[in-house]
């Protein structure tokens, strides 16, 4: 076979290409203007997404990962270009999001010198990506990117960097593909023991008052059927962390909600009710756990989990399982008995009842007053009949969403867990709109956090991304009021905030807009907004000082959560 | 149990070894790729770990890193800093070993004053009580070697100091190699060619 002599960017679009990527979020700079010359004829099958902001690229990465459930691939210059994408890196750590970011460097005779527009950014990358590494040679092209994707796409996914010196991006290299598929020093997917497994069949067999915690890992192991069916045969509740909230349908018989500090009332309660818990994909957040000392004390604690070193660090674990949940999850089902735990499963009716009660049935179906977040979240999820896909922002928007917003189907979840990014919102719905062109995407933001990455509305006019924006606005930098509402006295320092006109800035952009002040318009809105193709601003004038409830206070006991807060 | 040399479960009526502090040393062995020191070093420091010594060099085995690390922090906290290390792309192995698991041993070298040992015969002696070794005198300083525990390298140095006589001291970081007769890394590392080829066959 002739092999052909080309240049390290020419490389990099091959190899590219050799992983299967078809979508790429970028921005070019001084440091990368080979690849982007290369890109230049690849345009047929590498479909470049140009955004306003390197943050954006990254969050469209992640938002188009999380969906897809490919590893998504952002593209930037080096020094700020880099720099710019820090915080969607670490976000993709701690939320095990699948990301390639390239981005250029220096060349290798430069390194080190100050040069213009150099970064060390590997050093800086290293602890937040899963690798980071930098291309200094054209021959280590086709290496290095496959090696990204094994990496960046096996065991508990992550992102991960690579730092492109231009001088390997411009000198020549006799290309052949490389397919990277073993790391001696990286094991990406442990055999399960079977001493683990069947410890672990043995108490789920002796549970008398099981309860399994749903987490992001069971759809990053497309592991929801064999969920179900563990789930199905031990007749156990499950309660989902936020990331893994769509992992098993919302009308699922045993799912009673989410897990959390604005989690739902009765599994939060029945945590520390539970004889046996089984963790599945989930690393016990401190969002999730409350305090630590209280939480689950009487349980006897099962771990299944790709990533060893989630055992045990927030949470003393009885019986740890290392290994893809996909798979041990299906060979403890086929070792469980079959049983039945009505009485169980009933007892967290009376919870939820009184969650529904004093909290959700206010919450969504109020009668008078401003329009309320949880009441615009409900209408839309049930307006999308369930089967949308939900992106939100970071703060109270995000809290109601994850609240009222109900799943058919998986990876419909694109919320920033672990980091709490606002701004993500935004870019991440761009991204999601790509990695699943088929499906609504609804996104959920507020005032302040729309206004961290706004400059992606160019990115949304120019691609008619069919992005469903829906803006709650209060005004406020609505979390952190709540907060000073309840721990700093109403001490509302610095949250309260002027707005711009959203209808202008959305007009400016070419986006369809309306903004709705009350109750009767919002159902019309709504419909509007879902039949109208593209592209849509949904603003919703809510409550100012709104509060999402239930809540545990950072640090208080899980089972203890505030229901209504004193006036 | 170590809990004398804690303090902090000392006094507990129940030993808990969960937070007895004592002091580690870990063994950790990675690829010879560039950047993995600072990677591992970042573990202790976000985990707020001083590392007491440190020791890289090649291992036996070819094109793999050798890092040996001690450390004082409790075993829960020892479990946590080998699983974040193990975590690392191009880290092979880590592990953990008290004291007991290891022969060890650490140098140093030291620069003393000629002047202060002709002047006080105490120098002298206690280098002879150490078995410490000087290689070189001159008029201004003499050098001495001293190889062996970590506590008789330490009374020779504070010994000396206490008597002006040091100008220099160094301590190379612990060096060690485990007791027991398994190969930790040779098993891993056959394991893996296992699987290697069971993937690529």
């Amino acid at each position: 076979m002739n092999k052909e002599i080309i240049t390290g960017a020419e490389a990099l679009m091959r190899s590219l290409e050799h992983e299967g990527v078809t979508t790429l979020f970028g921005y070019p700079g001084g440091s990368i203007m080979p690849v982007y010359d290369a890109l230049y004829d690849h345009r047929n099958t590498l479909n470049h997404i140009l955004v306003r902001h390197e943050q954006g690229a990254v969050h469209a990465a992640q938002g188009y990962a999380r969906v897809s459930g490919k590893c998504g691939c952002a593209i930037v210059t080096s020094g700020p270009g880099a720099t710019n994408t820090i915080t969607g890196i670490a976000d993709a750590m701690i939320d095990s999001t699948p990301m390639v970011v390239i981005c250029g460097q220096v060349g290798v005779s430069m390194l080190g010198t100050d040069a213009f527009q150099e970064v060390d950014v590997v050093n800086v990358t290293s602890p937040i990506s899963k690798w980071s590494y930098q291309i200094r040679r054209a021959e280590d092209v086709a290496w290095a990117v496959s090696r990204a994707f094994y990496i960046a796409n096996s065991g508990r996914p992550g992102p991960v960097v690579l730092d492109f010196a231009k001088n390997a991006q411009t000198s020549m290299v006799e290309y052949q593909p490389a397919k990277v598929d073993f790391i001696r020093s990286y094991n990406p997917a442990p055999a399960p023991s079977e001493d683990a497994i069947n410890q672990a069949v043995a108490l789920i067999n002796s549970a008398e008052r099981p309860f399994v915690l749903v987490g992001q890992g069971v759809e990053l192991g497309n592991a929801r059927a064999e969920l179900k069916a563990f789930l199905e045969k031990i007749d156990s509740p499950a309660g989902c962390t936020f990331l893994g909230m769509s992992a098993l349908p919302s009308d699922h018989p045993l799912n009673m909600g989410r897990l959390g500090m604005h989690g739902n009332y009765a599994p939060n309660v029945m945590t520390n009710k539970a004889d046996v818990i089984v963790a599945v994909g989930m690393r016990f957040d401190d969002r999730v756990t409350g305090n630590l000392q209280t939480y689950a004390k009487q349980a006897k604690i099962v771990h299944l989990d790709i990533d060893a070193s989630e055992f045990n660090k927030n949470v003393k674990v009885d019986v740890p399982v290392l290994g893809d949940c996909k798979q041990t999850l299906a060979i403890i089902t086929e070792k469980v008995s079959k049983a039945e735990h009505k009485e169980w499963i009933s007892s967290f009716r009376l919870y939820a009842q009184i969650e529904y009660d004093k909290v959700i049935s206010k919450a969504i179906h109020p009668s008078d007053g401003p329009i309320l977040m949880g009441e615009v979240v409900n209408k839309v999820t049930e307006a999308t009949h369930n089967e949308a896909v939900l992106v939100t922002d970071v703060g109270q928007n995000q809290m109601f969403a994850c609240r009222y917003f109900n799943f058919t189907k998986g990876r419909s979840v694109v919320t920033s867990g672990g980091c709490g990014t606002m701004g993500f919102g935004l870019p991440a719905a761009v991204g999601a709109t790509f990695g699943a062109p088929d499906r609504t995407v609804c996104l959920f933001l507020g005032d302040g956090g729309l206004q961290m990455t706004i400059q992606e509305m160019g990115t949304i006019m120019e691609q008619k991304a069919p992005v469903k924006i829906i803006l709650l606005n209060n005004n406020f930098l609505g979390n952190v009021r709540q907060w000073q509402e309840m721990f700093f006295n109403h001490r509302y320092s610095f949250t309260p905030m002027a707005n711009p006109d959203y209808e202008m800035i959305a007009k400016a952009y070419s986006i369809p807009s309306r903004t709705v002040v009350t109750r009767e318009e919002l159902d019309g809105a709504i419909n509007e907004m879902l039949s109208t193709d593209g592209p849509y601003l949904l603003q919703c004038a809510v409550m100012e000082e709104d509060n999402v409830l239930p809540m545990t206070p950072p640090g208080a006991n899980i089972d203890e959560m505030l229901l209504e807060l004193e006036k | 149990m170590d809990c004398e040399q804690c303090g902090k479960c000392a006094n507990l009526a129940e030993k808990n070894l969960s937070l007895c502090e004592r002091l580690y040393t870990l063994l950790v062995y990675s690829e010879n790729t560039p950047g993995l020191l600072s990677q591992i070093t970042a573990i202790f420091t976000r985990r707020q770990v001083n590392i007491e010594t440190l020791n890289v060099c090649a291992s036996s085995t070819p094109g793999v890193h050798k890092y040996t690390i001690t450390c004082v922090c409790t075993e829960d906290m020892v479990k946590m800093l080998t699983a974040q290390m193990e975590k690392r792309i191009d880290v092979l192995q880590a592990n953990y070993y008290t004291d007991d698991d290891l022969f060890m041993l650490e140098s140093a070298l030291m620069k003393i004053s000629t002047p202060v040992m002709l002047s006080n015969p105490k120098v002298s002696h206690v280098v002879r009580m150490h078995g410490g070794r000087i290689f070189e005198v001159n008029p201004t300083y003499a050098t001495l070697e001293k190889t062996g525990a970590t506590a008789t390298v330490m009374s020779l140095y504070n010994q000396l100091n206490e008597l002006g006589a040091v100008l220099q001291f160094v301590r190379s970081g612990r060096i060690c190699i485990t007791r027991s007769t398994e190969e930790r890394l040779d098993n891993y590392l056959a394991k893996r060619e296992q699987e290697r080829e069971e993937i690529k066959g």
